[in-house]
Formats: structure tokens, C-alpha cells, sequence
């Protein structure tokens, strides 16, 4: 069998399709995962900065930087979504972006609930629920042919 | 808990500065292949993950105070950025599904907002 038979047959390219959707599904997981750890760890970072306070003196951020590089649980977060990022090209090689939209979204929704049970002082209301179901609809439907 | 205006506004800002990243991947992603040389000094590229890093910390700093539930899905904003340099920079079409969508997006981002309050 030549190669692009190979590529021809339906089944094989539909595995395929399979295997990138399921790689997506697990990096909103991982992405989700990595949210809740820089969330966790910037909170140890230090006293809170604004973004006038940074247009005065630009060294704070600076040190912001500084102080999440050296927190075990932002690095690690940031390694996290490293890695994340790569599986993502990955999954992208097996199926265009546009098709991917809907599982990507689902991040919104695993954020918010692992924050609801990991995190301390967050809650959910009417509001947050529905804007929540909005955005994972609108990210979906963003990569739609029309 | 109460989500701090500040916090929010440092989220949107990284929103912004983000979009400007994804520009920066755009251009150098226009410009792949050619062996590890070229993706090396491939400039655009290197301009498009440090403006993701440089969003980063002040996403970072929005979200070290107030809540995950109301500051991640303000993200989402950055779609909206990313697909007007789209059709300013790269002559890409807006479809009835992007602005759609977008709209879903922005309305969802206000309704988690109402919910701060």
C-alpha cells in the first residue's frame, strides 16, 4: 500500500481526528491543572501591584517576575503550560484549529470548577454560570465555515 | 471574596499585550522551515513568545488577588483583539460565526462581571 492510499483511507484518517481531539481534551485538562497552580502560587508571590503602580515605577515589574520565577508553584505552573503548549502543536498537526474550537472552551468550564474546590473564597452564582455557558459557545462557534 | 477592580484591568491589559504575541507567531510562522538555523533567527517568533511572557506577568498579577472564577474567563477577551489584527493586519474575512461568537464572548464577560458585583 502507497503512502497516500494510506492517507486516502477514511478510517485511518478518522483515527486520526480521534487521536487529536483526544490529545486537546487532555490539555484543557493539564491547562486547567496549570491555572489553578500559578493561581495558588502567585498568591504567595507577595502584596498585591497595580497597573498605575507599574507605569510609575516599572522596576515592580521586574521583581514580580523575579518573585514568580523563583515560586516553586508559579514555575511549575509555567512548566506545566510549557509542556501544554507543545502537546497542543501536536494536536493541531492531526486537525485544523477551527474544528478544535469546541474542546478547547471546555478549559472555562474545568477552571471554574476546580477553582469552586481547590481554591479559597471562590463561589459560583446565576450570573457566572450563564456567562460562563456563553463563552464556551462563543469559542465554539468562532471557527465555524460561514 | 471580592474581585478588585485593579485585578481586572491588569487581566484585560494582558489580554491585550497577548494579542500583540499572537501577531508576533503569525509573522514568524509565515516565515517557518528552512532547518534549525532559520528558526532561530526567525525574530518575529522570539517577538511573539516574549510579548506572551511579558502578558503573562501581568496576568499574573491580576490574578494574585480576587477570584479565578471571575478573572480566567476575561481571557476570552483576547479573541477579540486577536481577530481585529487579523483583519487589520492579515486581510482575513469577518463570518457571521466570528462576530457571533465574539458577541457571545463579550456578553459572557460581562455577565460573570455582574455577578462580581
Amino acid at each position: 500500500m502507497s503512502s497516500s492510499a494510506v492517507i486516502a483511507n477514511p478510517a485511518i484518517e478518522s483515527a486520526a481526528a480521534r487521536k487529536s481531539f483526544a490529545l486537546m481534551f487532555c490539555c484543557t485538562l493539564i491547562g486547567a491543572l496549570a491555572q489553578i497552580m500559578l493561581k495558588t502560587g502567585t498568591a504567595q508571590v507577595g502584596a498585591h501591584i497595580t497597573l498605575g503602580q507599574v507605569v510609575h515605577q516599572p522596576s515592580l515589574f521586574f521583581k514580580f517576575a523575579l518573585g514568580i520565577l523563583t515560586n516553586p508553584r508559579t514555575f511549575f505552573g509555567y512548566l506545566l503550560y510549557g509542556v501544554n503548549t507543545v502537546l497542543v502543536a501536536l494536536a493541531l498537526k492531526g486537525r485544523e484549529l477551527s474544528r478544535l474550537y469546541p474542546i478547547i472552551a471546555l478549559t472555562y468550564v474545568w477552571v471554574t470548577f476546580l477553582s469552586i474546590f481547590v481554591l479559597p473564597g471562590e463561589h459560583l452564582n446565576v450570573y457566572r454560570v450563564l456567562g460562563i455557558a456563553a463563552i464556551v459557545t462563543g469559542v465554539s462557534v468562532l471557527g465555524l465555515k460561514k | 471574596m471580592k474581585t478588585p477592580i485593579s485585578s481586572i484591568i491588569l487581566v484585560l491589559f494582558s489580554s491585550f499585550v497577548g494579542s500583540f504575541g499572537a501577531v508576533g507567531l503569525k509573522l514568524g510562522a509565515e516565515r517557518l522551515g528552512g532547518g534549525i538555523a532559520k528558526l532561530l533567527t526567525n525574530y518575529w517568533l522570539a517577538v511573539g513568545v516574549a510579548l506572551y511572557l511579558i502578558s503573562s506577568v501581568f496576568y499574573m498579577m491580576g490574578i494574585s488577588q480576587g477570584e479565578l472564577t471571575v478573572l480566567f474567563p476575561m481571557i476570552s477577551l483576547g479573541y477579540i483583539w486577536a481577530l481585529l489584527w487579523a483583519r487589520l493586519l492579515f486581510k482575513e474575512q469577518f463570518t457571521v460565526a466570528k462576530v457571533g461568537g465574539l458577541a457571545l464572548i463579550v456578553f459572557g464577560v460581562a455577565l460573570i462581571n455582574l455577578g462580581n458585583a
